[in-house]
Formats: C-alpha cells, sequence, structure tokens
C-alpha cells in the first residue's frame, strides 16, 4: 500500500480522445461526464468553434467543437460524437470529439513538453505523452476555453 | 467539541448580524412614529429593546466599540422612557442618528473594519447631553473614546431576590444571575430556606427559595440592575439597596459600561461602612420594577448584555413565533426545483398533444392537474421569497424629511400600497434607484416655499410613493406636483453635453427620456443631494437589470411622475416562443405589443432608416431577427412572415420579423453568462419542454442592433 501511494502521486490519469487521426488527453480530474452528441441550440454571432449550447440536467451549458476550435473545420457531427463535459474553474463546458479512446496513466517523468513544431494546436497544448508507441496531446483546458476574451464580434468571420 | 466553536462562532456572528439588520429596522421605523409625535411609551422602550438586544449580542462577540456606543444609546434611551428626559424633535432627531451611528458601528463589526477612533463621537456627547439636561446634577461620565472607564470606590450593595414561582419557567436560573454579579465584584449569597416545603410537596418547576446578595463591587447602581433586566418585576421581585452612604438625593448614577471580556477590576476589600471617593448618587431602595416590558411585548431572544454569556435573557419565552429563519441558498435551490418542475411539466404536456380526452381521459386529467398544481406550487414557493415593500418604502420618510431639511424646502411624502409583495432579490436591486429617484424628486422637482406660493400651490410639496400589482408586474410610482422637468433646459443641456444634435427634431416624450441618458444632468451646481452626473442613467440600468422598465410622465409647471415597472420574480417569466428558420426563441410576453402580418403597402424602405413598418400612421423600424443573428432557412420577405410589435424600456417600438408564432409559455429563466458569456441581443436562455435550450431574446438590444446594422448598411452604401 505504501510503495504504491508513493508512485500515485506522481502519476495522473488521463481521458484520451481522438479528432480525424490525432489523439488528446485530458486530466480525469476535469472531466464530469461523457455522453453522445445531441443537438445544440446556436449562439448567434459567435465563433463557428462554439456549438452553441444544450441542457445538461438543468444547466445550460456552451459546446465547443475542438476540431474548429484548432481551425480544422467544424466537425459534421453524427450521434456517433461525443460531448465530454468539463469543469474549467467555476464553469462547465463540454468539448465535441470524434470517439473516445482510452484511460491513460501517466508518470509525471513521462510528460514532455509541447515541441517547438508548426501545428494548428500547439498553443492549446500543456504536453505530449507517448503511449504504447501512440502520440498523445495534453490539453490546456483553460486556454480552450477563455471565453472572457472571446471577441465575439469578429467570431462570424471564422465560419 | 472545542474544534467546532469557530465554526459555531461564526454561524451565530451571522445570525446576529441578521439580527441586527432587522432590529435597526425596527428601530428606524419607531423612531420615525416618535419624531410625527404619533409614538407612546411603548414604543420608547421597543427602541431601547432593539438597542439593548443589539449591544447584548455585541457584547458576547466583543465588539467593544459597538457596545460602547450602544451603552451610551441605550443609557439615554433609559433616561427618556422613564420620563426623566421629554422626548423633543431636537432629541427625536438624536435618535435618528444615533441610529445611524450604531448602524455603522455594526457594519464596520460585521465587515471586520476599524472606525475612525472618534467616530459617532459628536453623537455620543449629544447623547450625553440629553442626560446633563436633567434637573438633577450632572451624573452623566462623558466616554472617551477608546479611553480607560473611570473606576469608582467600592460600595456594598444589599440585594434582595425574591423570585416568583415561575422564574425556572421562563428560562431564567438565579444561578446565572449570581454569577454575573460575581462578575461585577465581590458577592455572598445567603440563601432564604423558609419557604421550602416538605420534599413530597416540591414541584421541581417551582422556586422556593428567595436569596440576599450581599455585593461590594465599584459599579454604578445601572449595572447591577442590569443583571436582572430580564427578571424584576415579571418573574422576580428585586430590591437593591445601598449600605453605608447616606441617602442624600434622589435619581441614579449612570455608569460606564465595562466589557465584560475584560476581568472585572478586583474590588477593594473595603469595610462594609466604606465611604466612596467618588460621589454616586445613590438611588431610592427600591428597584425601579416598571420600565420592564410586560412578557407579552415581542422580546427578541438575545443574550444577556451584561455578561453576553448564555444567560437565557428571553424575557418572552412564552412567545411562539409564527416565522422561522431560512437561508436563502436553500429557498433558491427550491425555486430551482420548481424551475425544473415546470420544464418537465411542459414536457410531458408536449409529448401528449396528439392524446384526446376521449382516448386517455385519465392521463389528459391527470396532467391538467398536475400544471395546476405545478403553478401552485410555483407561486407559493416565489411567496416565501416574496416581501413586502414597506422594507424598501421604510427608509423614505427619513430621506425626504432630512433632505427638505437640507433643501430648505417643505415636503410631505405620502405612501400608498406598502404592502405590495414582490420578490427579495428585486427589492434589493430596487433600493438605490428608488433613494435616487426621491431625491431626484426633492432636489430638481419640488419648488422652494415662495416660488410655490407664487405658482398658487401649497408651500409644502407633496411626494407620492406608491406600489401596486399590474398585469403580473409590480409598479412603483415616485410623482411629486413640483415643477416638472423643464424640457428647453434639458434639450439644452443634451446639446451641450453633446448628446443630441442641436437640429434633432425631439417630442416632448423623447425630450423627457434624455434625462436617462449616460452622463446627462441639469443640476446647475453639483450639490451633494443629486447631479453627480451618475444620476439617471444608473437608475435605468439598476431597473433594466432586474427586468425591469422606466418612464417618466412629466406636466411641465405641474409635476413629474416616474412609473418604474418590474417583474414580480427573476426566476420564471411568461414568454412567447417565435420560430425563425430553424431556430426557436423566446420573447418576454411582456414586451409584446401585437402581432401581424405586413401588406406590402405598410412595409417601406426609408432613406438613412431602412425598412420601416407604418402602423395607424407610426413608423416601426423592422427588425429583421434572422438578420441579426445570421440564422439560415428564415422567412425574409415581410408581407409572408409576421412582425411582433415589441416595446422597450423607453417605449421605443420595433417590429421585429420572424417566421411564426409558436405559442404562450411559462419559462424558467436560466443564465447564459455562467458557464459562458453574454451573447448580444440575449438576455438568458431557458429550457423546453422538449429538453432543448431556446434564448430569451432582448428586445432593448435587438433594437440596438437593428439601428447599427442599418447604419453599418448606410455607409456601405454610401
Amino acid at each position: 500500500m505504501s510503495e504504491s501511494s508513493v508512485s500515485e502521486s506522481s502519476i495522473r490519469q488521463f481521458i484520451s480522445f481522438t479528432i480525424g487521426d490525432e489523439e488528446y488527453g485530458v486530466d480525469i480530474m476535469a472531466i464530469r461526464e461523457i455522453k453522445g452528441w445531441t443537438a445544440s441550440t446556436e449562439l448567434p454571432n459567435t465563433p463557428a468553434y462554439i456549438r452553441g449550447v444544450i441542457n445538461l440536467r438543468g444547466a445550460i451549458v456552451p459546446i465547443l467543437d475542438l476540431r474548429a476550435r484548432f481551425g480544422r473545420g467544424v466537425t459534421a457531427t453524427s450521434p456517433r460524437h461525443v460531448i465530454i463535459v468539463v469543469a474549467v474553474g467555476s464553469r462547465v463546458a463540454g468539448i465535441l470529439v470524434d470517439a473516445v479512446a482510452d484511460i491513460l496513466a501517466v508518470s509525471a517523468d513521462e510528460i514532455q513538453p509541447p515541441p517547438q513544431i508548426e501545428r494548428s494546436d500547439i498553443g492549446f497544448l500543456t504536453g505530449l505523452v507517448t503511449v504504447d508507441g501512440r502520440m498523445v496531446a495534453l490539453l490546456d483546458l483553460d486556454h480552450v476555453f477563455a471565453f472572457d476574451d472571446l471577441d465575439l464580434t469578429d467570431g462570424v468571420a471564422a465560419a | 467539541m472545542s474544534e467546532d466553536q469557530p465554526y459555531d462562532l461564526s454561524r451565530f456572528k451571522a445570525t446576529y448580524f441578521e439580527e441586527c439588520a432587522e432590529l435597526l429596522a425596527a428601530a428606524e421605523e419607531t423612531i420615525a412614529r416618535l419624531q410625527l409625535g404619533e409614538g407612546d411609551l411603548e414604543d420608547l422602550n421597543a427602541v431601547f429593546r432593539c438597542v439593548h438586544s443589539i449591544k447584548g449580542g455585541a457584547g458576547a462577540f466583543a465588539f467593544e466599540d459597538l457596545v460602547r456606543f450602544a451603552h451610551v444609546f441605550e443609557t439615554s434611551m433609559d433616561a427618556l422612557r422613564s420620563g426623566r428626559v421629554a422626548l423633543t424633535p431636537h432629541v427625536a432627531d438624536l435618535l435618528v442618528r444615533g441610529t445611524d451611528t450604531l448602524g455603522d458601528f455594526v457594519r464596520a463589526a460585521q465587515e471586520e473594519v476599524a472606525l475612525p477612533a472618534d467616530h459617532g463621537a459628536d453623537v455620543t456627547a449629544a447623547l450625553e447631553r440629553i442626560l446633563i439636561e436633567e434637573p438633577e446634577p450632572p451624573s452623566a461620565v462623558p466616554v472617551p473614546s477608546g479611553a480607560a472607564p473611570v473606576v469608582n470606590a467600592p460600595i456594598l450593595w444589599n440585594i434582595r431576590l425574591l423570585p416568583a414561582a415561575g422564574l425556572l419557567l421562563t428560562g431564567n436560573d438565579p444561578q446565572l444571575l449570581f454569577r454575573e454579579l460575581a462578575a461585577l465584584g465581590e458577592i455572598e449569597v445567603v440563601a432564604d430556606l423558609s419557604r421550602l416545603p416538605g420534599l413530597t410537596e416540591i414541584n421541581p418547576r417551582d422556586t422556593y427559595l428567595s436569596w440576599t446578595i450581599s455585593l461590594i463591587t465599584d459599579r454604578e447602581r445601572a449595572e447591577i440592575e442590569e443583571v436582572f433586566e430580564f427578571v424584576a418585576g415579571d418573574t422576580a421581585d428585586v430590591l437593591i439597596t445601598q449600605i453605608g452612604l447616606d441617602v442624600d438625593g434622589e435619581g441614579e448614577g449612570w455608569g460606564l459600561f465595562l466589557p465584560l471580556s475584560e476581568p472585572a477590576p478586583d474590588p477593594a476589600p473595603a469595610p462594609v461602612a466604606a465611604v466612596p471617593s467618588v460621589p454616586v448618587l445613590p438611588a431610592p431602595a427600591v428597584a425601579r420594577a416598571d420600565p420592564h416590558p410586560p412578557l407579552s411585548a415581542p422580546i427578541r431572544s438575545g443574550t444577556n448584555a451584561s455578561t453576553g454569556a448564555s444567560v437565557g435573557g428571553s424575557g418572552g419565552s412564552g412567545i411562539h413565533t409564527a416565522s422561522i429563519r431560512v437561508d436563502l441558498d436553500r429557498i433558491d435551490r427550491l425555486v430551482n426545483m420548481v424551475g425544473e418542475l415546470v420544464i418537465t411539466q411542459a414536457m410531458l404536456g408536449q409529448q401528449t398533444t396528439g392524446f384526446s380526452v376521449e382516448s386517455h381521459p385519465e392521463l389528459i386529467q391527470g396532467l391538467q392537474e398536475l400544471s395546476h398544481h405545478t403553478r401552485e406550487l410555483q407561486e407559493s414557493v416565489m411567496a416565501i421569497r416574496a416581501q413586502p415593500v414597506k422594507a424598501l418604502f421604510s427608509r423614505a420618510p427619513r430621506l425626504v424629511r432630512d433632505l427638505s431639511l437640507k433643501l430648505g424646502k417643505q415636503a410631505r411624502l405620502v405612501m400608498s400600497g406598502e404592502n405590495t409583495e414582490v420578490d427579495k432579490t428585486v427589492i434589493e436591486q430596487l433600493s438605490d434607484p428608488l433613494t435616487h429617484l426621491i431625491r431626484n424628486s426633492l432636489d430638481h422637482g419640488l419648488e422652494p416655499p415662495e416660488e410655490r406660493l407664487a405658482a398658487g400651490k401649497p408651500a409644502e410639496g407633496t411626494i407620492h410613493l406608491g406600489a401596486a400589482h399590474r398585469s403580473g408586474r409590480i409598479i412603483i410610482e415616485i410623482s411629486d406636483d413640483g415643477r416638472g422637468i423643464n424640457r428647453k433646459r434639458v434639450f439644452d443641456k443634451a446639446v451641450e453635453r453633446g448628446l443630441i444634435d442641436r437640429t434633432a427634431q425631439l417630442s416632448d416624450e423623447q425630450i423627457d427620456q434624455l434625462i436617462f441618458a449616460p452622463g446627462f444632468s441639469t443640476a446647475d451646481q453639483v450639490s451633494d443631494v443629486s447631479g453627480r452626473g451618475v444620476g439617471m442613467d444608473v437608475v435605468r440600468k439598476n431597473i433594466q437589470d432586474v427586468g425591469g422598465r422606466v418612464v417618466v410622465q412629466n406636466t411641465p409647471g405641474l409635476g413629474a411622475r416616474f412609473v418604474l415597472s418590474l417583474p414580480l420574480t427573476l426566476a420564471v417569466m411568461d414568454g412567447m416562443l417565435v420560430a425563425v428558420g430553424g431556430e426557436r426563441y423566446v420573447l418576454p410576453l411582456t414586451n409584446i405589443v401585437e402581432s401581424l402580418r405586413p401588406t406590402p403597402q405598410q412595409t417601406r424602405t426609408l432613406v438613412n432608416v431602412g425598412d420601416v413598418l407604418t402602423l395607424r400612421g407610426d413608423y416601426i423600424r423592422l427588425v429583421r431577427l434572422y438578420e441579426l443573428f445570421g440564422i439560415k432557412g428564415a422567412i425574409t420577405d415581410p408581407t409572408r412572415a409576421l412582425a411582433v410589435v415589441v416595446e422597450t424600456e423607453g417605449g421605443d417600438r420595433i417590429g421585429l420579423l420572424v417566421d411564426e408564432l409558436l405559442g404562450q409559455q411559462q419559462v424558467v429563466i436560466k443564465s447564459l453568462d455562467s458557464n459562458f458569456h453574454p451573447v448580444e441581443g440575449v438576455s438568458a436562455a431557458t429550457i423546453l419542454g422538449d429538453g432543448r435550450v431556446a434564448l430569451i431574446l432582448d428586445a432593448g438590444a435587438l433594437r440596438i442592433m437593428g439601428e447599427r446594422l442599418s447604419h453599418d448598411a448606410t455607409v456601405a452604401a454610401e
């Protein structure tokens, strides 16, 4: 017991999911629930990556299209798509992804800083980790959901 | 146990401050009555009790500044209620100031900030002067703020305590009284057992003992009396006699209050017949029994002031109040739950629209009952949060009185509908705007007496403050019979401030509305009454923030009337569901004037304005919702769509173009910004019967967006 608790402290768990061929991870502690795609209500004059709001047991929760957030076009949704509901600070929001992949246990020293390469999503990452030969990019949720500096007026251009 | 204490204490503190707020409000209200000369002895007693209760709790939490001031205040109140000082208008004013200062100290304690050391020193001095004006030699020692209290030489007192049979039933315990006395000095208690019956006859709830207490203390008589505050007269006879001094005068010595968190100074082992070096005016041998309120009086339970400890000081233990104190959070949770129920009920209703009464009689009937009960439940829950606007109005008489004195005007306040109930949140939001509007009426509206007389009006102006329920909203009116709004001055000022162009053609009503423009203030000189330039626009904004509207009706020369219209609650509203393209939106029902399908003759395009709708001779700007919100698949031809005439704050009207009306529905208001970001044109969101989210439209914002869009289009065309 004492041996495992020593290693547990440095091990973090992530839920990984896919967008196209890329695999991303979100800290499991931030995740509130995972649910299938349900039609959302569009919010007028917001960027294309805001997929509107859904009713999550009485709360109004905004949905963010991660693919569009990374500038790779708007996701064509189907019932097979997945919404990962996360808590960011005091807010609750959903991210739209293609599919959930895995649960990863990663020790802190396995996490590499994001490489200095051209990647459209590079600003939204906290690090990279390699699991079974796959590269998983770890998301910086605070940055992904930085709504406060969101300029809603020019958002239409992004569509 | 001990770990729990800090937590518990903070909870008790919160309760204490809530009580303080209520007590202060009650005191203020009562003093207002006293000011009008309508009060009686019971009112004085009531104010005394309020101050006393505040002091008692403050002692328990060791808020020493608060205790010190409350004590001075209480002492002068006591002089008033005992009739030794007459209640003159000057004294009544002083009570008002005293209550204010007491409130300052309470707030300082609550916010844990320190007030300047001399805060309230003028009021303290004035209160003490009341006592000095007594015919007796001045016995009140001024309290030097923060300085060490004056200590008198110890005196021997003899106290006889003869409890009535029911003493224990009122929650009083003689042991606790002794303990309190012991804190004042050195005591010796001798019990009189003569009334003790045989063991079989003893009723454990009765008291059979009486006591003789010798107390050697340097404290004043008033402090000793205070120990018996809640027992004397009603549940026990108390005789306090001073021993070893010549009784050479009447009256009582008003002492200083020593916070009991400090250890009592060691009483000097003085001989019984010691003569004090500081002259103390001894009182008649029998303690005053009268000023203590009868048991039936609504005494708030509170700890006894002199110990601040757990003495059951409630003289009114027999009183059962019909109310309980509930945390607002709990009520909010209840409100939310009812909101969910409303949504679920709407969903069930929607799912069963295809069912007829013939095929499913019980289901349909059940649903109808559910709908009925849901609405009733919702109203009951809302009623919990509802409070009479009296709480809001009670400050008005003060305000009018103080301001009219300050401004040299004569004003009379007439209030109506004080018992109209409205949601607590709405009341909180209304307080500032209302104060401002009353100030405004007094400062700008009412003329000085000579000007009024010259205009053939009575010298005394009238301000009317009224509240009423009207069509599911609360209407609050502030009107005066003053000079009204001077439209020419308003116009000139607006030009001067760059708010409008000098050549602008405005209707009278539009000019009146200019006073709500940001940065507008007509006061020629900035006074501390109104006219800081943050006036009416802030009023309007505050009102709009809670979904309300404010309009002004102006009759130059005869007065102005401000009408505030607010929703009764912030949680649920009646809305109209409209469809545009594939989207559905909710329009607040209160905004909707009418809806129509425009004929080709009714739609025009005006240069510099854009599309307008002509309606009975008026031009109304046509706002295409699909255009503002970028909705695809909507009907773009106005003659095939529907125009909903929507009235915004200030009476502006727009024709909002939508595809169709889907029906009227009660909706639960859900915040959009709690998880996201405000969206222009949308005030909030709601959940429809099918579980989908619908956005609630903000008519005022849509009007502005529409204007901006047509302005941009005009600029682009040029």
